[in-house]
């Protein structure tokens, strides 16, 4: 079992955090997990890129090659980063800022970002929708043990609003599956399949 | 051992540096470096340390080498535009003899090129940044958990050789966040302490056994005088060309002496091998993957993995070429380590280069290509 989720939006959207948190789930699961990120040396703006790569097995080249699942949370980030998903993978999109979803049978839009708004009260929680989506979608990691990362990893005074994110994003995506007739997500393991 | 999580490469090496009993750390934060330094911050204060963000790279390795004089164990954080600075008083520590581990996070250079962008560019410059005959130790770590150790190896390595030891990460094992276990205790090496009185003839700078000096710290009750003048064994400067001479020799000797114990290398699949990839830091991990995915075809590929850059293992690439029919060397840069690489080698087998220097760490691929193009069909 290997699986190489990348999480790309742009710098500030906090795809990095929420990649940190879902690797931390995964290792205090007991897996193997690695998490690393590129992006500009801007602080604000600008494409970034997280990768998790979780694993029963040592991981050793610690980049992903062909994801299992992209999560784009603007319309740049779903241009440049879908671009080597697997045939068989997954397309998470951020239903208002990709406006125009890349072709790919296998897309599924969330209003992300609208959700933190209105269900949370700030866009600074869309990584955390974003992540109770994936969590989800995968079925990788338990959502208990994404809870708990949560609570580790966010300034103490947001760990509450942070986990309403967190569920926000879970219930969307539970929704959004219910209504394409989809079961859990459960991608092929293995190499090649790029497309 | 301690419950598994998940740490990142420049955390570890905080870590490693704290178990090892670091007690003194001043920087200048710099990407791809910046979370040694915010790790300290966090946490060395509560450990009873000092933490001191100071204003320039060079001031912060100042710092380090008056703390380590008195005392202290010592490290300090940067990447390559900091590690450029630091140059002059890398060579004074390593002209006075003062114990101090300078953590280098390598970006692409030249000047500050790309900062977020990882690179393998800043070998030579680790070995020969500053001038004169000095010798230097460096490891370079390939995963979370071997920075943890590896950062306790410097630690030890610089109070046991008396000298500057660089902890050589790139951005790649810097950066990334995997699953570890680290240790409940590990071995460290105390300060060396004089072995005689100022009554019984003490000379601060008189060589121990193993050719290093047992240099009182300040405060302890001795006269210490130290400069980057080349000095007796007093400390004081001479213009003597036998103590120059004996001064230069002792710097190389004392690490000469110690051998392929310090060297540490890793061979993967080399038992059969007729081929081999040489690399270190971020770019083995790549290179483990190419040889595996090798291997799963029926190739005879093996990776000789380098932890110790410097001093060079020379020993074992001499072997290594005996054994196989051709080297390929993956490095993330135009080429630095292959020219040592062929050196050892001195012509016992062929030594290929694989070079990337574009921002992007390497792809599986990308080495498999270069492995197969070095066997010339020699694959089913």
């Amino acid at each position: 079992m290997k699986q190489q989720l990348r999480l790309s939006g742009s710098g500030g959207q906090g795809v990095i955090t929420a990649a940190i948190i879902f690797a931390e789930a995964a290792v205090a699961d007991g897996l193997e997990a690695v998490q690393s990120q590129s992006y500009g040396p801007e602080a604000r703006g600008g494409a970034s890129k997280s990768e998790v790569i979780v694993s029963d097995e040592p991981i050793y080249h610690p980049h992903v090659e062909h994801p299992n699942l992209v999560l784009a949370m603007t319309q740049k980030a779903a241009d440049k980063y879908f671009i080597d998903l697997r045939e068989d993978g997954l397309l998470v999109l951020d239903e208002q800022l990709v406006p125009k979803p890349p072709k790919f049978a296998r897309a599924f839009r969330i209003p992300i970002t609208k959700l933190a708004v209105e269900e949370v009260g700030k866009p600074l929680f869309a990584n955390i929708v974003a992540l109770g989506a994936l969590v989800r979608l995968t079925q990788l990691v338990p959502l208990e043990a994404v809870r708990t990362s949560v609570a580790n990893r966010v300034p103490p005074h947001t760990v509450e609003p942070n986990m309403k994110a967190l569920r926000v994003g879970w219930d969307a995506a539970g929704k959004g599956m219910e209504k394409q007739g989809m079961g859990a997500f459960t991608p092929k393991a293995g190499a090649g399949g790029a497309r | 051992m301690t419950k598994a999580r998940l740490m990142q490469g420049n955390e570890a090496c905080a870590e490693g540096a704290l178990a090892a009993g670091v007690n003194f750390f001043a920087g200048y934060p710099i990407t791809p470096s910046t979370e040694i330094a915010e790790t300290m911050a966090r946490l060395l204060p509560k450990r009873g340390g000092t933490f001191v963000q100071m204003e320039d790279e060079i001031a912060s390795m100042g710092a380090i080498l008056g703390a380590s004089l008195a005392g202290a164990k010592v490290m300090d954080a940067t990447s390559g535009p900091g590690f450029s600075l630091k140059q002059e008083l890398i060579g004074y520590a390593a002209c006075a003899e003062i114990p101090c581990v300078v953590a280098l996070v390598q970006r692409v250079g030249p000047s500050t090129g790309q900062p977020t962008a990882p690179s393998q560019g800043d070998v030579m410059q680790t070995r020969w940044g500053t001038h004169g005959d000095h010798s230097i130790l460096v490891l370079s770590p390939w995963s979370v958990r071997e920075t943890f150790d590896a950062s306790v190896l410097a630690v030890n390595y610089a109070e046991r050789f008396r000298m500057p030891v660089i902890l050589l990460l790139d951005e790649i094992v810097g950066h990334l966040r995997e699953r570890v276990v680290l240790p409940e205790h590990v071995e460290t090496y105390p300060r060396r302490k004089p072995k005689k009185t100022r009554a019984e003839g003490y000379q601060p700078f008189a060589p121990d056994d193993d050719l290093v000096p047992n240099v009182a710290d300040f405060g302890t009750g001795y006269h210490i005088h130290v400069t980057g003048l080349i000095h007796d064994e007093t400390g004081f400067p001479s213009g003597s060309p036998a103590v120059t001479a004996e001064a230069i020799r002792r710097m190389q000797e004392k690490i000469a002496r110690a051998g392929e114990g310090i060297v540490h290398t890793e061979a993967s699949f080399m038992e059969d091998a007729k081929w081999a990839v040489v690399a270190f830091g971020g770019t083995a991990r790549t290179a483990y993957e190419a040889v595996r995915t090798m291997r799963a075809r029926g190739g005879k590929v093996g990776l000789l993995r380098l932890m110790t850059i410097w001093p060079f293992a020379d020993a074992v690439i001499a072997r290594l070429a005996k054994q196989v029919r051709g080297i390929l060397v993956a490095e993330l840069s135009y080429g630095q380590i292959v020219h040592e690489v062929r050196r050892a080698a001195a012509g016992a087998c062929p030594v290929a280069l694989c070079a990337k220097y574009n921002m992007k760490a390497f792809e599986p691929a990308e080495i498999v290509a270069g492995i197969e193009k070095l066997m010339g069909g020699d694959v089913k």
